[in-house]
């Protein structure tokens, strides 16, 4: 069985070391704070200017002075610190923050990503994912393994515009965990019940497996 | 010195159309609500519009859209506001995309006098294209230069006649950046004080870089995504 979004988030969450500064973009990315480990010590960082993002505020305590990036109403929690955007994208671009997570369209097996734009049709913009990308030491990237036609997300190439070159470090999907190396996607893990041929199936960028591959737990 | 003028009417008044103009806020958060509406009648038009987001098709900058007075938009996301969209796509709205931290920074070199600066984001993307590339340490820059802004339009939380400022929560955002970088800057405050009552220790832009302070009124702070956990009973 292919993982939820639940289960991803899950996964990615067995990242995180104790004593990181994390930035987690919007969808599966956000879910990651809701798993993370027991005597585990991470700060949650906002890129709209905020060190030590809090849950979500109880109904009636929401404060429109309070977002997180996806413009969600949120907490402080002790400890945190506000700053404007460009102390926010300084501490990013010198390097504070240990742990990117974010989601994509499309990554390339050198660890190129695209997730800002379809051209002719989708024009969102790339917020703060390309200042985010080529500056943290450590990015991950959650997304489903294909698109919603099936057709495989991990790519030879990308073929959308860019939003970051060869930054990528790891992909967490539904099917599994791939390490970017010299030799393209290597699978490290394979979710429950999803077989390495299923994954070799729906992935169009070189793939390896790695000799010690094993089962996800989540 | 007393920088207050009677309200956003008065403030915005001398903005002539094709003016460049920074708007602070994050998505709705921190918006210059009076300011806007202020622009908004008064119908002036082919305004280039520095600001992480355009607002919403029906709120904030997505209400100067509507009355097609936005001639060239320079952002980070859109993603909220399907009139943007529908304008840039069919040629009518001019757009520079520009990444997060490269649209705070260039707000920040402005204020702070430097020409531009060298920065990572979108090496090797199309943010790139035609864009100088300086080698450091290994390591390629893109060349990104300051803005010139005739006018810039923030919101603060407090504000004292002078035009000292405070801002509040992640409503800070762009403001404190925008508001040093203008040409001329005008600042709505939730709480005008007289000069003496803020804590000098606590102002996060001091008076110096505004020229215009007024109260605002009538603060609707919308909010874009309520999200909140139930209280256990």
């Amino acid at each position: 069985m292919a993982l939820n979004k639940e289960q991803i988030a899950r996964r990615i969450a067995q990242e995180l070391q104790d004593g990181f500064y994390v930035n987690l973009g919007i969808g599966i990315p956000t879910l990651v704070a809701n798993y993370i480990p027991k005597g585990v010590d991470v700060v949650l960082q906002s890129e709209n200017g905020l060190l030590g993002m809090g849950p979500f505020p109880f109904e009636g305590d929401e404060d429109a002075d309070l977002i997180n990036a996806g413009k969600q109403t949120i907490t402080t929690i002790p400890g945190s610190a506000f700053f404007d955007s460009a102390m926010s994208f300084g501490m990013i671009r010198a390097g504070k923050v240990h742990l990117t997570v974010l989601g994509a369209m499309e990554v390339a097996d050198n660890g190129d990503i695209a997730n800002w734009k379809i051209p002719g049709k989708m024009v969102k913009g790339m917020g703060g994912a390309m200042d985010l990308v080529a500056a943290a030491k450590n990015i991950i990237v959650a997304m489903q393994h294909t698109n919603p036609k099936g057709e495989s997300k991990l790519l030879p190439k990308c073929s959308l515009p860019l939003t970051g070159v060869g930054c990528v470090k790891k992909v967490v999907t539904d099917l599994g965990v791939f390490d970017i190396t010299p030799d393209g996607f290597k699978c490290i893990e394979y979710a429950p019940g999803v077989t390495i041929d299923e994954i070799k199936a729906k992935t169009a960028g070189r793939l390896v497996v790695a000799d010690d591959v094993k089962e996800m737990v989540v | 010195m007393n920088k207050v003028v009677a309200g956003a009417d008065e403030a915005v008044k001398d903005i002539p159309s094709g003016a460049t103009l920074m708007l602070g806020g994050f998505g709705l958060c921190g918006i210059p609500e009076n300011c806007i509406t202020a622009l908004v009648k008064s119908g002036i038009n082919n305004l280039t519009c520095i600001s992480n987001n355009a607002g919403v098709d029906d709120f904030g900058i997505g209400l100067m859209l509507q009355g097609r007075q936005v001639k060239k938009m320079i952002a980070s996301y859109v993603g909220e506001n399907a009139e943007f969209e529908r304008q840039m796509l069919s040629g009518e709205l001019e757009v520079e995309l520009v990444p997060q931290g490269t649209l705070a920074t260039r707000c920040m070199a402005t204020g702070y006098g430097m020409p531009a600066v060298f920065l990572l984001a979108g090496i090797g993307t199309e943010v790139a294209q035609g864009k100088e590339v300086r080698n450091f340490n290994g390591k390629d820059y893109l060349l990104e230069h300051a803005f010139d802004s005739d006018y810039a339009i923030v919101k603060a939380w407090k504000g004292d006649t002078q035009g000292n400022l405070i801002f509040k929560g992640t409503a800070r955002n762009f403001s404190p950046l925008m508001a040093m970088a203008g040409k001329i800057t005008i600042a709505e405050v939730e709480h005008l004080v007289p000069i003496g009552e803020l804590d000098p220790n606590a102002i996060h832009v001091p008076g110096i870089y505004v020229h215009r302070i007024f109260e605002g009124k009538n603060y609707e702070k919308r909010i874009e995504q309520r999200t909140v956990r139930k209280r256990n009973p």
